[in-house]
């Protein structure tokens, strides 16, 4: 099993969600996070005041699948989110441990 | 606004000497006293329930401006003070601004002291206090809600950092003494109006008081932990809902027309309905101006329009007009108003950098806007001169400066008026009331 951890740009995320439906991805978690990256961050005025904002908005989303769909969906996501512009967000992959569906105790794939 | 009592209407006091029926027979577009008493008396109660309003404007404009930790406490304070204001108007407040010719000290100080006693209920032409003019609890309420406007104003300056029961205090002594007696300068026929001083409805009387308070509190207090840091730089500390200031913009918008054209003082007549109409569109021209004044200079300046600095620019529109809002034309009106605009959006970063923390922006709208809408009077009116207007001014400033001072630094040696960092960083409405305007943001 892989967690696959993708960083988007917010409004990406119902086009991410669909393509990933159609992959046969049965779940996800979504956060709404901060950060900053190779964008970094830039200024704005607020009543004659420079400030820097140097956290900008994106969308965390976070699902393990099985070793073999990790690929699909690492491309999926790419393909989908991608905008081309600086910003678009980034993707980790890590191996998942142990899996465990807390309603009936099921582990491993049956689990996710 | 001119002298309770003393301003009635040339139509009325003509009436008033003339039999009801001859003046009916013989000049039938005259109107009878008892409608210019009962038309002038309901000026008063919508202007005046226009006015109450604004006291709403300024409790959503400030819970906008401030952060969400501070929200309860702002309108804890709002809601306060009006309440306050009406208890000390009426207990002290009004006799002092009114003393209808009994002086203590000639034109300075009321000899009447005692509460507000309105007329009896279901008063006739005899048994009321001004039969030629309207009733006296019609001018009570309106007259109420002005002393209220002003200390609504000081609130948004000093917030998230001043301790509520001091400030409290604080406002009980403007309402009830400190607006009262230089209001009586003027609108109570004291030296300042014999001086030949124009201020229709309070952009001295009214702003600039608020203004001076706001300024000598947000100086005594000192400005907001994490406002400026060491080397100077001004950190701006964004509001937390501008949908909400924007709709307190527009209710004290909303609350101007009752606020300048109520000040008419009359309207049992074509020429002072006339007069009320033209008031009202001046009103919103200059508010009008001076929030597009604002848009197109932080345009200029920032490259990018600050909705705040929008907000205020109407603001400080609708407060410069209001010195004189009947005599301009509408477009002198807008540019009345536009120059109160510019004024505020340069003047709030020159307020930063003498570190003089003013959360929403009071001081530049209420304040400098007031003293620019008092001296550019003589434009348009010439019964008014500069060098009287510039007099009277400093008089009000230096009245309210020194009295607001005096009650600051008192509060602050017996109680503290500012609470400690730890309150301050959590906020207010945790560290002081223990209620968050907003609890689901945090506790889900």
């Amino acid at each position: 099993m892989k967690l696959i951890i993708a960083t988007i740009k917010p409004f990406k995320l119902e086009e991410v969600r669909v393509a990933l439906t159609e992959l046969g991805v049965k779940g996800m978690m979504v956060t709404e996070i901060k950060g900053f990256g190779a964008q970094s961050g830039h200024t704005e005025i607020y009543r004659g005041a420079e400030y820097a904002v140097n956290f900008v908005p994106k969308v965390k989303l976070e699902l393990v699948v099985d070793d073999g769909m990790a690929d699909n969906v690492v491309e999926t996501i790419t393909d989908t989110a991608k905008t081309g512009k600086i910003g678009d967000g980034k993707i980790f992959v890590l191996d998942v441990g142990q899996a465990v569906r807390v309603r009936t105790g099921e582990t491993g794939l049956d689990a996710i | 606004m001119n002298i309770k009592y003393l301003k009635c209407t040339a139509t009325a006091l003509l009436i008033a000497s003339l039999p009801t029926l001859a003046a009916a027979e013989s000049a039938p577009t005259l109107v009878a006293t008892d409608t210019v008493f009962i038309l002038n008396s309901l000026l008063f109660l919508v202007g005046g329930f226009l006015v109450f309003w604004m006291a709403a404007g300024f409790s959503m404009l400030e819970a906008g401006l401030v952060r969400s930790k501070n929200v309860t406490m702002q309108l804890t304070k709002n809601v306060a003070l009006f309440s306050l204001a009406t208890v000390f108007y009426y207990l002290i407040g009004y006799n002092l601004m009114y003393p209808l010719g009994t002086w203590a000290t000639e034109g300075v100080l009321s000899g009447v002291w005692g509460v507000a006693i309105l007329e009896a209920v279901g008063v006739g032409r005899d048994g009321a206090d001004d039969y030629g003019y309207a009733s006296t609890g019609s001018d009570f309420f309106f007259q109420l809600m002005f002393c209220a406007a002003t200390a609504s104003i000081v609130s948004g300056a000093l917030a998230e950092r001043i301790k509520l029961w001091p400030f409290l205090i604080f406002t009980i002594l403007l309402t009830s003494v400190i607006y009262p007696i230089q209001a009586s300068w003027k609108w109570g026929g004291g030296f300042l109006d014999a001086t030949g001083f124009q201020d229709f409805a309070g952009s001295t009387v009214v702003h600039s008081v608020g203004g001076w308070a706001a300024l000598t509190g947000a100086i005594i207090l000192g400005p907001r932990i994490g406002k400026y840091a060491k080397d100077g730089k001004v950190i701006p500390i964004p509001g937390s809902n501008l949908a909400l200031a924007t709709l307190g913009t527009f209710i004290l918008w909303l609350g101007w027309f009752g606020f300048n054209g109520g000040s008419q003082l009359a309207m049992g007549s074509i020429g002072d309905v006339a007069d009320v109409s033209r008031i009202f569109s001046n009103t919103n021209a200059a508010a009008a101006g001076g929030a597009i004044a604002a848009l197109i200079l932080t345009q200029v300046l920032y490259k990018k329009p600050d909705l705040t600095m929008i907000l205020n620019g109407a603001l400080a529109g609708l407060v410069s007009i209001t010195a004189e809002p009947l005599a301009p034309t509408l477009g002198q009106a807008t540019v009345i108003g536009a120059i109160g605009g510019l004024i505020v959006v340069v003047s709030v970063p020159i307020l930063d950098k003498f570190k003089i923390d003013d959360v929403v922006g009071a001081i530049p709208v209420h304040l400098i806007a007031g003293i620019w809408g008092t001296l550019i009077v003589p434009l348009t009116n010439s019964d008014a001169s500069f060098g009287t207007q510039l007099y009277s001014l400093i008089v009000v400033g230096i009245f309210v400066v020194i009295t607001s001072a005096i009650v600051w630094y008192v509060l602050k040696a017996l109680f503290g008026i500012r609470v400690d960092e730890e309150a301050e960083i959590n906020g207010l409405d945790i560290s002081e009331l223990g209620m968050e305007a907003y609890p689901e943001f945090s506790k889900g």
